[in-house]
């Protein structure tokens, strides 16, 4: 097992809590690719564990078998997996073999990771179940009430909690790299069984008509070291495309800033922040980002940063190691160039 | 070809969202414009309907104390009239509140199609349209980067980690679209003169028949319990670029292993 991530909310699990508590079960939908699951997946299941023994994790698409063991080795005790789900969107069908389980298990909790299909499946369980939930909690602690769940607002400069009253189960959404997944058993016996889903109805009537599988240059902005953003003040997309240029010399990965994705420069798959994704690498380089609290909030957990902004006031300057008072389209050429000639 | 888009007025203030201290809900007491995010859905909508040449947009909002001026903005860009549902008795309504009242909305104005924003600026749950999607039994396209009418069919081109997919789905549907998806237009000096006059119904809870235990959830809710600064990252040295930056970023690098 890799180290712990950096940042991980360890310190809302106070040792010896937990015994305390009768938490009853925790679904866990675990996604998976191709038969791996994603780092998200072993961070809901370290993140259920810490409240519970009885984790049931739930997966599904195609290589779900071959993912299932895993999810056993990092801390289910039982795992079903629902089928490749081809050739519609999965979401529908699973909110709906869901809802079934539910009823059956009575479990306390469901939890989702805050990514493209947990958000869509944990909306659909909500709606069916007709019980609210916890969006981007970032840190879950044990009382004798139930979880309290931790939010992060105004760009992390506060702190909300968070409980359900009466909701059982809490329908939680869980934001990726803040939480702790566990160390590898090899020697789990969890087992995996298949569920055939039921139908979904007219909800489920979503063909993918083309789909086309970007080739990706490089690590995951969920997983790369470094990152590299770009926010405003490149001011065209032609000069935006200096980001991925630096970002491939430092073999980092490339994201934006809501205000870059909003000029159409960068896809909202690339959005770091609030309203996008977290990143914590090791390296982040903010390129004409001003500081946004909604963009703090994606990148300041990160381990090291270098933000660059003509503005000698910008925000960002407060979270950053280092703060360079430049135009990006002066520094970057210059940063590039200095890199390749390293070469 | 008539397309309901739900519009969200938020905090003017909203790079810095305030709590009231003894609810520790948002303010919503001071001025509320619309969410720039639903912007991106506004105009879709006037092009799907510009497109089929017939039709009419129209604007779904719930917000407090009759507040309209989002509405009149999404107006005056184009669209034909606009629909809030206003009550004190939904302060502090959550996302699958608020999804259940927009669903009774939807059944009484029965568009083809609900376009909604990927997630609200203040409080970016981002779950409501497919909350209403679930709740009306309707498919959904999410997280849509662009959307088009091809043969009665809604397609929409979606862009995730997994690569893009063009999607497709029959109507009556909910599409969220992305922000930067398309340009949002801005309102002309004509179309904000013409937006005075469009009109706004404003239903309270007794206009839409809701049953109060399907606003009730059986009792479920969630409580914020406390807000706290947090612990905040300590700003380090800040340094002016005088022609030799990089140097001092490629010894920091370094430093870190980077490269």
């Amino acid at each position: 097992m890799t180290a712990l991530p950096k940042n991980v909310y360890l310190r809302y699990f106070p040792s010896g809590r937990r015994s305390e508590m009768n938490m009853g079960s925790i679904l866990v939908v675990a996604e998976q690719r191709n038969g791996q699951p994603l780092p998200i997946a072993f961070e809901l299941l370290g993140a259920a564990r810490e409240l519970t023994d009885n984790v049931l994790a739930i997966t599904f698409g195609q290589g779900a078998t071959a993912g299932a063991k895993l999810l056993g080795e990092h801390g289910a005790r039982s795992i079903l997996e629902l089928g490749d789900l081809a050739p519609g969107l999965p979401a529908p069908r699973v909110a709906a073999a869901l809802a079934e389980m539910v009823a059956e298990e009575q479990p306390t909790a469901v939890f989702f990771g805050t990514t493209f299909d947990g958000r869509e499946i944990a909306a659909r369980l909500s709606a069916r179940l007709r019980r609210p939930l916890l969006a981007n909690v970032i840190g879950l602690e044990p009382t004798d009430d139930g979880p309290v769940a931790h939010h992060g607002l105004n760009g992390g400069e506060e702190l909300a909690t968070t409980r359900f009253i009466n909701a059982q189960p809490g329908i939680y959404l869980l934001r990726p790299k803040c939480f702790a997944p566990r160390d590898r058993e090899p020697a789990s016996t969890a087992t995996v069984a298949h569920r055939e889903p039921p139908e979904a109805g007219a909800t489920d009537a979503v063909r993918v008509v083309a789909h086309q599988e970007v080739v990706q240059h490089g690590p995951t902005l969920d997983g790369a070291e470094i990152v590299v953003t770009g926010g405003r003040g490149f001011g065209s997309v032609e000069k935006f495309a200096q980001v991925a240029q630096l970002a491939e010399l430092l073999e980092g990965a490339t994201g934006a800033t809501r205000a870059a994705v909003d000029a159409g420069w960068a896809p909202y798959s690339a959005q770091v922040g609030q309203t996008g994704k977290i990143v914590k690498p090791n390296v982040y380089i903010a390129c004409g980002v001003s500081g946004a609290t909604q963009h703090l909030v994606g990148m300041k957990d990160s381990s090291h940063i270098i933000a660059i902004n003509k503005d000698p006031e910008a925000a960002i300057f407060s979270v950053s190691d280092l703060g360079i008072v430049a135009d990006v389209n002066a520094l970057l050429p210059r940063l590039i160039r200095a890199l390749e000639a390293r070469r | 070809m008539r397309i309901a888009v739900c519009v969200k007025q938020i905090p003017k203030e909203h790079e810095r969202i305030a709590f009231d201290p003894e609810t520790l809900r948002v303010r919503r007491d001071g001025k509320l414009i619309m969410d720039d995010s639903d912007a991106y859905g506004v105009e879709l909508a006037l092009r799907l309907v510009g497109e089929a040449g017939e039709g009419e947009v129209i604007v779904v909002s719930m917000a407090p104390h009759d507040e309209e001026t989002g509405l009149r903005h999404a107006l005056a860009m184009g669209a034909a009239r606009a629909v809030l549902v206003s009550d004190d008795a939904l302060g502090g309504s959550d996302a699958l509140r608020t999804a259940t009242v927009l669903a009774t909305v939807v059944a009484r104005i029965k568009p083809d199609l609900v376009i909604a924003g990927t997630e609200s600026t203040d409080g970016y749950t981002g779950t409501m349209p497919i909350q209403l999607s679930e709740l009306l039994g309707w498919p959904s396209l999410a997280f849509s980067s662009s959307l088009d009418l091809v043969a009665g069919e809604l397609r929409a081109r979606r862009e995730t980690d997994d690569g893009v997919f063009e999607l497709a789905c029959p109507l009556p549907a909910i599409a969220t679209v992305t922000s930067g998806s398309v340009e949002p237009r801005y309102p002309s000096l004509r179309g904000i003169m013409e937006a005075r006059k469009k009109p706004v119904e404003i239903l309270r809870l007794s206009d839409l028949a809701l049953d109060a235990a399907e606003l009730e959830a059986d009792g479920a809710s969630e409580e914020v319990r406390s807000i706290i600064p947090a612990q905040q990252r300590a700003a380090g040295e800040v340094i002016v670029d005088d022609g030799t930056a990089e140097e001092r970023v490629l010894a920091l690098l370094s430093e870190w292993k980077a490269i």
